[in-house]
């Protein structure tokens, strides 16, 4: 089986998926069932105080027995948020230490801060987090935070909520190249053939939110993204054929066309012989 | 009386509580949350244990969609 394996556990399904922006739980349900996904990423927040005492709550939908629930840092700006965020995620999650961490840099376009985010890296894995980081596409930066202990890189193929697709597929290919830790793409993703361009390339698995939960139709995107992903994972697998610039090599026989070649090659496009004055 | 802060709001309380009877008082009771403490979470087997002192600083929070 080609499975994906983070930290030491295996996962058969190389998607995984954010449960923001969706117009309900129910939609939230549904869609990520619909992308198979096990890993799904959930964000920390204060919980509203003497509201909505009777509000359903986001692990009764998505159970933390039935998919690996990924607590996120999303929305930290410094080093004692994100930690911090992780250390009352690991709490509320029943000891639970596989996180994502991501230190924003500028609210503008979410790029992270990878001072920052490598600051609050090695705090994380000194307290025995997992930490599967976000980061920019930077190669060395890549490089070491694997050599500092994290578990998965995850570079960003553009602006997180973009959909602006990958940007740089040669800074992945290098990160991808250099790294012996499982890498996936992270933000950017804006349908389905970015998924797969992703996978083709090498990576490990795909991290999406906005693309399945944005779309018109979320719960048939979400089917798309899981078909995307193993497409392109099936891909790289195989072994794309070498490209070959300005030489055709035909698929059928060259030998053995039935005798009627003269008129195919005199034969003019309608239309195209009207217009030519004679 | 002593004043608490509760993810970023004052409250008062005419005596000293427990984590427990805070959770209980803010209806909480039976719902997945974690809690800290100026900057220190309090594992949850301690939540009957921990007396709060005016001036606390409290974070209650729990998961919810993100990406």
């Amino acid at each position: 089986m080609d499975n994906l394996i983070i930290a030491g556990k295996t996962y058969t399904s190389r998607l995984l998926v954010g449960t923001g922006k969706y117009k309900d739980f129910g939609e939230t349900r549904v869609a990520i069932e619909a992308s198979g996904a096990e890993i799904i990423t959930v964000a920390i927040r204060r919980t509203n105080i003497g509201q909505n005492s009777g509000e359903p709550n986001l692990l009764d939908v998505l159970p933390p027995s039935q998919y690996t629930l990924l607590p996120n840092t999303a929305g930290c700006y410094t080093v004692e948020d994100a930690v911090r965020t992780l250390r009352l995620a690991r709490e509320l999650l029943d000891g639970h230490s596989l996180v994502k961490l991501e230190v924003l840099g500028d609210p503008k376009t979410l790029y992270p801060n990878m001072v920052e985010t490598i600051k609050a890296a090695e705090i994380l894995i000194k307290e025995n987090f997992q930490v599967m980081v976000y980061t920019s596409d930077d190669p060395i930066i890549a490089k070491q935070l694997e050599e500092m202990g994290c578990v998965a890189v995850m570079p960003l193929a553009s602006l997180i909520g973009s959909g602006m697709g990958i940007l740089n597929p040669w800074n992945l290919q290098i990160i991808i190249d250099n790294a012996k830790i499982p890498v996936m793409v992270d933000a950017g993703v804006g349908t389905a053939s970015d998924a797969t361009i992703a996978m083709e390339l090498g990576c490990d698995g795909v991290l999406m939110n906005t693309a399945i939960a944005a779309a018109r139709n979320p719960v048939l995107m979400a089917s798309a993204m899981r078909k995307a992903v193993e497409s392109g994972r099936e891909a790289y697998l195989a072994g794309r054929m070498a490209k070959k610039l300005y030489s055709a090599s035909p698929s059928s026989p060259t030998e053995g066309v039935i005798a009627s070649s003269d008129t195919a090659t005199t034969k003019t496009a309608p239309g195209k012989s009207s217009d030519c004055p004679h | 009386m002593i004043q608490l802060t509760i993810n970023g709001q004052p409250q008062q309380f005419e005596a000293p509580i427990n984590v427990t009877q805070l959770i209980d008082h803010l209806a909480l009771h039976g719902k997945r949350i974690a809690i800290e403490r100026n900057g220190e979470i309090i594992p949850r087997s301690q939540f009957s244990e921990q007396i709060l002192a005016h001036g606390d600083q409290l974070e209650i929070v729990v998961a919810v969609g993100g990406g």
